[in-house]
């Protein structure tokens, strides 16, 4: 068991050296599309550099971006699954190695003593979300949730009067006011519910989800449709300076809610949106879904 | 025709350059960001190191050490917003003439720009390593009791850049202006969202 705990640590270290220098090939392939129809000028010289950028990350062998976040595991957990013992472990091992590796950059504060313990690891962190499902697979998102991006995340409850018209304008009003600080082109992450922490876990889990997926709703995907769309109509770009448009993607991920309130909650994610899927098998083995084709 | 601002930076060197345009920096910059503004304008500290004509970005960098000291390995932008409660008085203390960090500002910084003559720019968000390679020496390091993120890192770089400029010395704000925009045409937006929605 010791023996595993190694080498999934070092799986997972591994693992987060990639999410940390490259893409996923969904971001990836949205962002291409995007830089041909950037508008000519700033928004084309923003794109240029955020290419050329990418392209450098790899050549040297180095993090996208210098903010590598504060590291969150959602991981799905099979009830069959082997690894479960050492789970835990083995990923707060592996930011512990990683963040000396890669290098990651010391994202970890300690509330009240205010004090970077420089290792990316303290009170709660890395932040984990468990699952269960049935099975023996065990599926890991990795995300670095870095300081730009999460500045405009915020919550609000509504009198379940203000619907869905209420829900969009606390979406465009965010955006507007804090969105366009936060490295446009942006994935809006939406969670509706009925409490503030059930839809700000949701609209952190709707920007977990690929580019290219859909609420399974029919008016859910009509609603991400409409707000993706209102949003690059307001002539926001990149980096929020003006532009063609200020959003890869609208997600929205909802939980039935109380019949007297309406809470939505807003995460972003920035045009470096560092996600990572891994499936782990009992054996460990595993593949790479987020990124085909790399090698771990 | 790349136009590169070298420091030390005068008042006439920035007279010219408007709210909206491509400038590159070499000489000397330092990170500077949320305590480090604190200490100087909360606190009453003097700064460690000199940075009048000079810039500062702000920025918390990936710094790794080496055997001679430490190597640059990646550095961009972070929200300048936050700084906003300090920068005005900053600038007025320090005599830096050009903030670098990311999207845009407010109206008590763009004050301090046109009286004191200095730029808010922004550097791309998220080109790290782009910002890293223009770094041709990392010259030293001071409060690094702050951790790597929000340490006062001394830097030399060459055409750091491209640097958007946001704020220029007649006090222009490129954001605040473009956000007057972006919340007109919100409400519209919001209506037509919302007529779709009850249908």
């Amino acid at each position: 068991m010791t023996d595993n705990v190694a080498e999934l640590t070092s799986l997972i270290a591994r693992f987060l050296d990639i999410v940390g220098k490259r893409l996923p090939d969904d971001v990836m392939q949205r962002l291409t599309e995007m830089r041909t129809d950037a508008a000519a000028g700033l928004e084309q010289v923003i794109y240029d550099s955020m290419f050329e950028n990418m392209a450098q990350a790899q050549a040297l062998n180095r993090p996208i971006c210098q903010d590598t976040g504060v590291i969150s595991f959602y991981v799905k957990v099979g009830s069959d699954s082997k690894l479960l013992p050492i789970l835990k472990e083995a990923l707060t091992k592996g930011v512990l190695e990683a963040t000396v590796s890669s290098p990651l950059r010391h994202n970890a504060v300690a509330i009240l003593d205010e004090k970077n313990t420089a290792t990316n690891t303290g009170e709660r962190i890395p932040f984990i979300y468990w699952d269960i499902v049935p099975g023996n697979e065990v599926e890991i998102e990795a995300y670095m949730a870095g300081g730009g991006g999460s500045l405009p995340g915020r919550a609000i409850t509504l009198m379940p009067s203000a619907g869905y018209d209420g829900v969009a304008k606390y979406v465009l009003d965010t955006m507007v006011e804090l969105g366009v600080n936060a490295c446009p082109p942006l994935l809006v992450g939406v969670g509706i519910a009925g409490s503030a922490e059930i839809a700000s876990l949701l609209s952190k889990k709707a920007i977990l989800r690929p580019l290219g997926t859909s609420h399974p709703n029919p008016r859910g995907t009509q609603f991400e449709q409409l707000l993706a769309e209102g949003l690059n109509n307001l002539g926001v770009g990149a980096q929020g300076l003006p532009g063609k448009a200020f959003v890869m993607g609208v997600h929205v991920e909802t939980a039935a809610r109380h019949p007297s309130s309406l809470s939505v909650g807003v995460s972003v994610g920035c045009w470096a949106h560092r996600r990572g899927t891994l499936v782990l098998h009992d054996d460990l083995t595993y593949e790479l879904v987020s990124h085909r084709g790399v090698a771990i | 025709m790349k136009r590169v601002l070298h420091t030390p930076i005068s008042d006439a060197d920035l007279l010219d350059i408007k709210a909206g345009d491509i400038v590159y920096l070499t000489g000397h910059i330092v990170t500077c960001r949320d305590v480090a503004h604190r200490r100087v304008i909360e606190l009453g500290q003097d700064l460690p190191y000199d940075i009048a004509g000079k810039a500062i970005f702000h920025a918390g960098p990936i710094v790794e050490p080496t055997s001679e000291g430490y190597r640059m390995v990646a550095i961009g932008p972070t929200t300048s917003m936050r700084m906003e409660r300090f920068e005005a008085e900053f600038i007025a203390a320090t005599g830096v003439k050009v903030v670098v960090g990311k999207g845009g500002m407010g109206a008590k910084t763009a004050a301090a720009c046109r009286e004191h003559k200095a730029l808010h720019c922004v550097f791309p968000g998220g080109c790290a390593v782009l910002g890293a390679t223009a770094v041709e020496e990392l010259e030293g390091v001071e409060w690094l009791d702050l951790g790597m993120p929000e340490a006062f890192w001394i830097m030399r770089v060459k055409e750091l850049g491209p640097l958007i400029v946001s704020i220029d010395v007649h006090g222009n704000n490129l954001f605040e202006t473009n956000k007057a925009l972006y919340t007109e045409r919100k409400d519209a937006v919001a209506q037509a969202i919302a007529r779709q929605m009850r249908s």
